[in-house]
């Protein structure tokens, strides 16, 4: 039932439980109770909305960064990613395979904004060896659902 | 100037839906729960291998019974869903669609005369098919009370010396009933005893939500006698590539092959790519789109406890089959007024056969979210009329 559960709330947070235990063949009662225990586990971490900042007249700009770091004796990577998590204008942190450590996804008002937290704040931590940073220009899709398009139902309407 | 037609084409009636597509085509504003197609789009990965051949320059015919890495895989996975060996060189054709495999089927077995016994509701093309191959369509009207399933019974009672096919389309289009392994081996002694040759109609049967799909094929002595049709439209959603098959005897496979060589020649090349991929990979995606359909359906029988409106609970392909009688009126008079006043496009059970009097097919390939707005507009309709008796 978990599964079920996550994947139905992965694509809509705001289903309505009752709907939802209709539609697993659960009673209300046992979905409500694996939600919260989910939610004390840590399973599900939070609720979040899924936004098209284009479509509104609010200004944002969005970049990836590379992160590359020399790892801390004992530590790992944990303690510098823990610096960069911090700050909350960034978004998401993750340990990456390959050519180099952190991505690190971040969130500003302008370019500057964003520029000017790589430069003054990201770059000058002492295990940061270097960063690469990539705006995004354009979000074609984004948790699974696709932002660009609307969907047309193009079928005939009526077939046997 | 002489009539250019044949007398057999002119007898039979055009489809029960056709009226209705038509006045459905021309609201721009109705909605359609009318679609007995897949709402999903065939999974990209499927769809990339069609491209990929096309790149590739596979533009040619294949051979006339198929790809024979295709004709394998079909063998594969009636081996894995059913325990049943078939012979990918002798006993598989690929067709265009499960429509084709319909034809020629009645085609290469009737003679004139030669009785088909067709339980109803059923999917439109038994009975044309059969009539255009000069067999004599038998309609066997199934029952609300037993869910639509076809009994012993029902089956002894419409027997004549003359019969020769029963056709079986299970998860069934319009009903979305099912049989399962008991009810198909309580049919066998009497297919046995009258020596009938059967035409199991499988499309839906990946869409089989109360136990997994049994095939009559797979029940002892059945292999021989049973002409399998089954295609990618409905569980893999590809409708468009038209690509189906039909497993069976050597001895009838091979007289089909022959038809479909001289008919159609070989099922497109790109769909039969596609489809490889489909049956090699696709299984997970078959999953999530049976999961997705499984809890509409749920969703709509609750919709109908809730507004008493009587539906028997069906456990098969991606239709509801609500019993509306209680508002006397007939199944196409009830859906042009639903239309009409709601904007709301569904089929009358009639389009599949007279005994659909008093039931509508509603289809649930489309969103929770266009279910939601379409069956509210149900209830609102169905309390109406309630009122005004
Ligand atoms: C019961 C049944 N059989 C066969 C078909 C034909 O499917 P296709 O020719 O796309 O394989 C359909 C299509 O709606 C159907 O509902």
């Amino acid at each position: 039932m978990r599964e079920k559960i996550l994947k139905a709330i992965e694509k809509n947070s705001r289903i309505d439980l009752k709907e939802l235990a209709i539609m697993l063949g659960e009673e209300e009662i046992n979905v409500v109770n694996e939600i919260a225990a989910m939610e004390a586990e840590g399973i599900i971490c939070g609720y979040h909305t899924l936004i098209d900042w284009e479509k509104t007249s609010i200004e944002k700009v969005s970049a990836l960064i590379e992160v590359r770091v020399t790892p801390q004796r004992g530590q790992g990577f944990d303690t510098i990613a823990e610096r960069i998590y911090k700050y909350p204008e960034v978004n998401s942190v993750y340990l990456i395979s390959g050519g180099y450590d952190l991505l690190v996804s971040l969130e500003g008002k302008s370019l500057k904004e964003v520029s000017n937290f790589v430069s003054d704040k990201l770059s000058t931590l002492d295990t940061v060896l270097s960063t690469a940073t990539h705006f995004i220009l354009k979000k074609y899709k984004d948790h699974g659902t696709v932002l660009a398009k609307k969907y047309v139902d193009e079928r005939l309407k009526m077939t046997p | 100037m002489r009539n250019p037609l044949s007398n057999k084409i002119t007898t039979i009636k055009p489809s029960g839906i056709r009226k209705f597509f038509d006045i459905v085509s021309e609201m721009e504003d109705a909605i359609s729960l009318g679609v007995g197609e897949p709402d999903f789009d065939t999974p990209w990965h499927i769809r990339d291998e069609g491209i990929y051949s096309l790149e590739k320059g596979k533009t040619f015919y294949t051979s006339n019974a198929g790809l024979k890495e295709l004709r394998q895989e079909i063998c594969n996975y009636y081996g894995r869903k059913q325990g049943v060996v078939y012979n990918p060189m002798t006993e598989t054709l690929v067709t265009v669609g499960g429509s084709e495999g319909i034809d020629l089927a009645l085609r290469c077995m009737l003679n004139p005369g030669d009785e088909v016994i067709i339980p109803t509701p059923c999917y439109v093309s038994y009975e044309p098919c059969t009539v255009m191959a000069d067999g004599v369509p038998v309609i066997l009207p199934l029952k609300n009370e037993n869910q639509f399933r076809l009994t012993p019974e029902e089956l002894e009672g419409a027997i004549t010396e003359k019969t020769k096919i029963l056709i079986l389309a299970f998860p069934n289009n319009p009903t979305g009933a099912i049989m399962e392994k008991s009810d198909l081996e309580a049919l066998v002694p009497i297919i046995e005893k009258h020596d009938l040759m059967v035409i199991s109609d499988e499309i839906y049967s990946e869409l089989s939500y109360k136990s997994k799909h049994v095939s009559i094929c797979s029940l002892p002595g059945m292999k021989e006698r049973t002409i399998v049709i089954n295609g990618f439209s409905k569980a893999y959603a590809m409708t468009g590539w038209r690509l189906g098959y039909a497993l069976g005897p050597e001895l009838v496979i091979k007289q089909m092959i022959k038809l479909h060589q001289f008919a159609i020649m070989c099922a497109p090349t790109t769909s039969q790519y596609a489809a490889i991929e489909a049956l090699k990979n696709g299984d997970d995606d078959v999953v999530e789109m049976t999961e997705a359909y499984n809890q509409r359906r749920r969703f709509l029988m609750n919709e109908f406890k809730e507004m008493n409106l009587p539906c028997f609970e069906p456990f098969g392909a991606f239709y509801v089959f609500p019993c509306i009688k209680e508002f006397g009126m007939t199944s196409e008079e009830f859906a042009l007024k639903f239309l009409e006043e709601e904007k709301v496009a569904v089929v009358p059970g009639t389009a599949f056969g007279d005994c659909g009097e008093g039931f509508l097919r509603i289809s649930y390939a489309y969103s929770i979210d266009d279910l939601k707005v379409a069956i509210g507009r149900l209830k609102d309709f169905v309390e109406k009329l309630r009122a005004e008796k």
